[in-house]
């Protein structure tokens, strides 16, 4: 992690909901960068906080919620010190966001061209016309066939595929330096999301965008990546580059998560999954987020919170297992990961 | 569009037929003999005979709704029994009276109701909100007669700004307007503060931040044109009651509208001017609707044509 072309460095993000219930702690301390022309996945599984990662970087989180603490820095900007004004002026220029549904997402009484012209007239200060003629080059870019027409189609003329390929248009139109892209391919059929996911990651490389990509399929990671974070209840659980992670994975989660990946080179009867529920943020354990779903969690992991360390193999782990601390038989994650449910052992041994 | 609009006009004969149908069926619904009615009530066997025959209805009833409505279509609804004039001629002048006071009324509605719901979905559980939804409930559940008496009380008598009654001079128009407008504006403030809450959580509405668009624009561009779908329905209606619904607001301004004019005609039994009136009315309401269809079909795209 080299700090000279970081594009965005999050520091300590804190962010909360302010329910009748309490402080929801969606996101609770995460860090990480992204390198200038790099992409980061953020893997997770659902209620993680990957989405509200993302929004607090474009500082797009609705009351209740709000960035409690920390640090987003981009491009050697405080985006967290900027004005309304300024940030709406980063946001669909610099940073532009792409969003997990696609049949939601875009607008249905405006047209396709609109939609995208909207970034133009925003933020170069196009006519309606200059702007509709650069969105036109967009559709194409993006791959729309007849783009033409398109461009005075209206979202409900137009498949899943074509309309993530139109909110890609919009977040590309003004050339970002970073893209966010939440979960682009989960609503899409699956034969339509590696074509999405191509055409992002070429995209990416081509105009030399960082992007952040989250996702809950470490598969796409695989292809697409350059370094993960793996979150676990809005905290990160482990980071590492891609070969790294891959190869020598070092957090129980994220064990976990791989070996729940479906595999094609063997057959398979059954997809293994990890057992249990990530908790719900209004109702954290106090330790290890992971402990009562992990099966060398200990009595020390039930009771503290261990910190994000540096390991040999260059990942980052917040784990128990690979501290000088840890009391328990040595453990080879990766081999000894199974998928029993295990209650939490006393210090025996 | 235009096939849309060609199919939505062909889809209004059948409604054209039933009203039509259920005003020339008025007259044999009501108890009693129409020629009795219309002749008077010390009429002579003759003359009510003679009646009946120039009212045709001595001929078999189809015949007679096929008299009725060629009529109607080249502008001919009888003739008022009370003083003999073409029922056309007494409902023409009100006609636009009671229209021209619908028309203002919704307009006061549509722009106090829009702003009030803006406002109060934008500042949601906000004092202003609050403030904003009590005065539309009161909006709401006060009687239209009574608002009237209180406003004339107050800007004619008390203040002596406006007149208390009449019709034809700008000055006239605003209490009357005010009056029938408030609860219009009531529903409307309402409706577009719920339809706005709900479009404003919408994934678009998402996109549109996070490419940068104004919050002003988000909302008046974004959001208010989606939210105005179900507002649209809701202000056709509203024209439609206010032009039937106008009646005691025109008798509290005595405003010479159609409405007093089908209260007087039921009074004296002219019953030509109430059938014409019924029919005038039903005939707009009609055309209403249909006008509140194709903006909506302009405003959401996503009507298919079946
Ligand atoms: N408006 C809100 N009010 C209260 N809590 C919220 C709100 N929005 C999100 N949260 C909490 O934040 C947590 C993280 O949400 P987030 O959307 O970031 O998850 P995610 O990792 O993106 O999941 P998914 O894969 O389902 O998209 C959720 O578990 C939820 O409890
Ligand atoms: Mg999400």
């Amino acid at each position: 992690m080299d700090n000279t072309n970081t594009i965005i460095k999050v520091d300590n993000l804190q962010t909360s909901f302010f329910t009748h219930r309490g402080e929801v702690k969606a996101v609770d301390g995460v860090h990480f960068d992204v390198p200038a022309g790099k992409t980061l996945g953020i893997v997770g599984e659902s209620g993680s906080g990957k989405s509200i990662t993302s929004l607090s970087i474009m500082r797009l989180i609705e009351s209740p919620g709000r960035i409690k603490g920390g640090n987003i820095t981009f491009n050697g900007e405080d985006l967290l010190a900027k004005t309304e004004a300024e940030m709406r002026s980063i946001r669909g220029n610099k940073i532009s966001m792409i969003f997990q549904e696609p049949m939601t997402s875009l607008n249905p009484v405006y047209t396709i061209g609109d939609q995208i012209a909207e970034a133009y007239q925003i933020h170069q200060g196009l006519s309606k016309k200059e702007a509709l003629q650069k969105s036109l080059g967009m559709l194409e870019l993006v791959g729309i066939p007849s783009p033409k027409a398109r461009l005075k189609a209206y979202p409900h003329e137009l498949s899943g595929g074509m309309r993530q390929r139109a909110m890609i248009a919009i977040a590309l139109a003004c050339n970002p330096q970073l893209l966010i892209a939440d979960e682009p391919t989960t609503a899409l059929d699956v034969t339509i999301q590696a074509q999405i996911l191509r055409l992002i990651s070429g995209l990416q490389k081509e105009l030399g965008m960082s992007m952040l990509l989250i996702t809950h399929d470490l598969g796409v990671v695989a292809e697409t990546c350059d370094y993960v974070a793996v979150m676990y209840a809005g905290k990160i659980v482990e980071y590492a580059d891609v070969t790294t992670l891959f190869k020598q994975p070092k957090h129980p989660y994220t064990v976990g998560l791989l070996k729940s990946l479906p595999r094609h080179d063997i057959d398979q009867d059954e997809l293994q999954v990890i057992k249990g529920m990530v908790p719900s943020p209004d109702d954290l354990p106090e330790g290890c987020r992971f402990a009562p779903r992990c099966p060398f969690a200990r009595e020390m992991c039930v009771n503290s919170l261990p910190d994000l360390r540096d390991q040999e193999e260059g990942n980052q782990v917040r784990c128990w297992i690979h501290t000088d601390e840890w009391d328990g038989p040595e453990v080879n994650v990766k081999d000894d990961y199974d998928y029993g449910y295990r209650t939490v052992e006393g210090t025996e041994s | 569009m235009f096939i849309y609009t060609l199919k939505r006009l062909l889809q209004t004969i059948p409604v054209l037929i039933g009203v039509t149908l259920v005003v020339f069926l008025m007259m044999h619904l009501i108890p009693g003999d129409p020629a009795q009615i219309m002749a008077g009530e010390r009429a002579s066997e003759e003359q009510i005979e003679l009646t009946r025959d120039r009212l045709g209805l001595n001929d078999p009833l189809p015949v007679q709704y096929a008299t009725f409505v060629g009529n109607a279509i080249q502008g001919d609804l009888g003739n008022s029994i009370r003083n003999g004039r073409a029922v056309t001629t007494e409902i023409g002048t009100r006609f636009w009276v009671t229209v021209e006071l619908a028309f203002y009324s919704t307009l006061l509605s549509i722009f106090m109701g829009l702003m009030a719901g803006i406002i109060s979905a934008t500042r949601r559980n906000s004092p202003v909100d609050m403030f904003i939804m009590v005065f539309a409930l009161f909006g709401l559940s006060m009687p239209n007669f009574w608002l009237g008496l209180m406003l004339i009380q107050y800007f004619a008598l008390n203040i002596d700004w406006l007149p208390v009654s009449g019709w034809g001079s700008p000055q006239a128009l605003i209490l009357p307007v005010i009056t029938l407008g408030t609860a219009g504006a009531a529903i409307i403030a309402r409706m577009t503060r719920s339809s706005m809450l709900e479009v404003i959580h919408q994934d678009y509405i998402r996109t549109a931040r996070a490419k940068g668009v104004k919050e002003r624009y988000v909302i008046y561009k974004h959001a208010l044109r989606n939210a105005l779908i179900p507002v649209v329905t809701v202000v056709g209606l509203q024209f439609g009651a206010l032009l039937g619904g106008a009646v005691l607001t025109e008798t509290v301004f005595a405003i010479n509208g159609l409405g007093r004019l089908v209260v007087d005609a039921i009074g004296q039994r002219d019953f030509p001017i109430v059938q014409g009136s019924v029919l005038v009315l039903a005939l707009l309401f009609v055309l209403v609707n249909f006008l509140v269809d194709i903006s909506y079909r302009f405003l959401n795209k996503r009507i298919e044509l079946d």
